[in-house]
């Protein structure tokens, strides 16, 4: 078992968060959850094909993040990217049909798990290349930042957040952007989801200082590490990162430890990592643990918590009987969408 | 009418679609204070300041990817390459997001780029800075592929290239810079898809593009002299390839010689013959000649240099026996 780090705490007060927030998050976990499972379901019934990556365990980070942003910012994901996509708002009815590589999925058919994206929902992919999403994420930065400056937009506040992970901290694309973000002071997120794995291959393997978030030190940006299991400390730490990038101040790298709970992608037999690491994290799942702070804060009681359970749940089955139902794309339409008009 | 050098005409292009449409903006090294490493973009940084024309790190991956983000999210981006060949350090970000995306995105992003600069076999740069990316990207999915050849045609076809709602590799030549030619003082711009017809003739029809279209006019000089009559056609868009203007000529002269500056194997010559065989076989009454670089990485030495490309008396050896030939 590789040596865990002493996680990070940080004392979230009780009125962090109100009940209608609480529940909104709490609502956004159980969907990445429930509809990751049903992914695998779907992966193992053959309704759905290629390298599906899933999300399990992970789900504090996207829903500490992105539900604290506006719906006009724009998100970033890797190709583990369907719950990225969900909490940015693009419908599950959406994602799921382009898993079954349906024509009415967000990307036609045409780009599948790892390929979502959505315009309208400002979801800029779906990157099935290990941080080739940074750069792309660093561009939208640098247009916010164009329109205010260059085009004397006042409303061009948008902050962009871009997810990797602790893997593609050690690609070129990483510092490179890291530089140039921190240089314009560009209004971005960099959020790194140490997993504490890429594929086989464990991170203290793959790096020569553990710690990402202190390379931000030598680019001068803001670095922090929080509790990825914890979704209110995301949520703080990320509420706190926003507001500094639309106020102009620049950007953060916040790497958020956690951890998935399944193999790397469907195919993967996952038998490097150790049963003691894994019921280790297993013990911190970040949605008992929201589900106890709710409880225990008196914002929400059991009953509550199970009705948004089983209206994801109801939302999920019609996810699925949707993209069952939905046409396949037109043959005739193989070459649409190469070129725009 | 006002006689214009090569990389002024492109600067114009660049100024004028600045002004033009505010999202429009030149990112790469040293396109600002210092002016672009061939001049190109020099004075639009002092016109338009430091984010519309913003000096990079040298980090050719990731700018092109940014640049891409923004083009996704509503700017119009024009990218230089300090020397196209750099661009093999941004292969990824061409090819799977400039070239790709849209696709992959099912029509959810466009993504309007130009990438540009300075292409081709300098003297004696070495191999490094000899580079043909042309050939090397033709075969990504979702991009254009752009070489001008002189300064009239450099002015309009970027103008052109930068208005495409879609990416387009644009490539100049490092040895054409200073050509000089009087330009309309009106505003035009020139179709991207279309190969230009540079002198019409009816005995074989010679496909060139970028630099060697006047190695090619150099050698027609030479051959109108012992009465040969060749077509010359300047393909312009590297892809696609106007397949309709090529048919119109091999309809008519029934033989082709390509000239072409990047490499025999996996050059765009490879893929014009196998087109050519592909949909006009029966019009052809010898079989496609290329006359392309030699497969070698570029020598330093100038002697050597000049053997592997192609130089004037081989067209014009390569017209006099295609053309005796004829039955
Ligand atoms: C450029 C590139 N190299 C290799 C791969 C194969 N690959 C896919 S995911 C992965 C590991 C990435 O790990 P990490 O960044 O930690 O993200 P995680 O999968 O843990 O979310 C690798 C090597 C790839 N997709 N792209
Ligand atoms: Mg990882």
């Amino acid at each position: 078992m590789v040596q865990e780090r002493t996680l990070p705490v940080l004392q979230t007060s009780p009125a962090a968060i109100t009940r209608e927030e609480g529940l909104r998050v709490y609502e956004d976990m159980i969907l990445g959850r429930f509809f990751e499972d049903k992914c695998a379901e779907m992966y193992y019934r053959g309704k759905m094909f290629g390298f599906v990556h899933l999300y399990n365990g992970q789900e504090a980070v996207a829903s500490g993040v992105i539900k604290a942003m506006r719906s006009d910012d724009y998100v970033c994901s890797t190709y583990r990217d369907h719950v990225h996509a969900l909490s940015a708002g693009v419908p599950p009815n959406q994602v799921m049909a382009e898993l079954f590589g349906k024509a009415t999925g967000c990307s036609k058919g045409r780009g599948g798990s790892m390929h979502l994206f959505s315009a309208e929902h400002r979801l800029l992919g779906g990157f099935a290349f290990v941080a080739e999403g940074i750069p792309i994420a660093t561009g939208a930065a640098l247009q916010t930042k164009y329109r205010r400056e260059a085009l004397h937009d006042a409303s061009a506040d948008q902050v962009t957040a871009c997810f990797f992970g602790d893997g593609a901290s050690n690609n070129g694309q990483f510092f490179e952007c890291l530089n140039m973000a921190a240089l314009w002071k560009l209004p971005i997120l960099f959020v790194v989801e140490n997993n504490k794995w890429a594929i086989g291959m464990a991170h203290d393997r793959a790096t020569s200082d553990t710690e990402i978030y202190k390379k931000a030190k030598a680019f001068g940006m803001h670095g922090v590490e929080v509790d990825g299991m914890d979704v209110l400390a995301v949520r703080t730490v990320a509420q706190e990162a926003v507001a500094r990038a639309r106020a102009g101040e620049g950007p953060t790298l916040i790497e958020a430890l956690t951890y998935r709970f399944r193999g790397h992608s469907l195919a993967d037999p996952d038998e490097l990592r150790s049963k003691e690491e894994k019921d280790f994290w297993f013990s911190r799942d970040p949605i008992k643990k929201l589900a106890a702070y709710l409880i225990e804060q008196d914002l929400a009681k059991e009953k509550d918590l199970k009705a948004i359970e089983k209206k994801i749940q109801i939302a999920i089955d019609d996810a699925v009987t949707f993209a069952e139902s939905s046409p396949e794309p037109d043959p005739s339409e193989l070459h649409h969408y190469i070129f725009a008009d | 009418m006002a006689e214009v050098l090569m990389f002024n005409a492109l600067r114009a292009a660049i100024d004028e679609e600045m002004a033009r449409d505010e999202t429009v903006f030149v990112m790469g090294e040293d396109v600002g204070q210092y002016g672009g490493s061939y001049k190109v973009t020099k004075g639009l940084y002092e016109k338009y300041g430091e984010m519309r024309v913003l000096d990079t790190p040298i980090a050719e991956n990731s700018f092109t990817g940014m640049a891409i983000g923004a083009a996704m999210t509503g700017l119009r981006p024009i990218i230089e390459g300090m020397n196209m060949g750099f661009l093999l350090l941004a292969f990824n970000q061409i090819s799977n997001n400039a070239g790709m995306l849209r696709y992959t995105s099912g029509g959810n992003f466009k993504i309007p780029i130009v990438i540009r600069g300075p292409g081709g076999v300098g003297r004696q740069l070495g191999a490094e800075h000899s580079q043909r990316l042309e050939a090397y990207f033709q075969a990504v999915p979702g991009l254009k592929i752009v070489a001008c050849s002189t300064t009239y045609n450099a002015k309009g076809l970027l103008k052109a290239a930068i208005r495409d709602p879609n990416p387009v590799l644009f490539f100049e030549h490092v040895l054409l810079y200073n050509l000089k030619e009087d330009l309309p003082d009106q505003e035009y711009l020139l179709p991207l898809d279309k190969a230009e017809i540079v002198r019409p003739g009816k005995d074989v029809t010679i496909l060139t593009y970028s630099r060697m279209r006047h190695h090619v006019l150099q050698a027609v000089k030479t051959l109108e002299k012992s009465g040969f009559d060749p077509e010359v056609i300047d393909l312009i868009s590297l892809k696609p390839l106007d397949m309709e203007a090529i048919a119109a000529s091999v309809q008519k002269t029934h033989r082709v010689i390509i000239v072409e500056e990047c490499m025999k194997t996996g050059g765009i010559g490879a893929e014009l013959t196998a087109s050519i065989n592909d949909q006009l076989f029966d019009e052809l009454d010898a079989p496609v000649l290329r006359l392309s670089s030699q497969d070698i990485p570029t020598p330093y030495n100038g002697t050597l240099e000049n053997l592997t490309i192609v130089q004037p008396t081989q067209i014009v050896e390569a017209v006099q026996k295609m053309v005796a030939l004829r039955v």
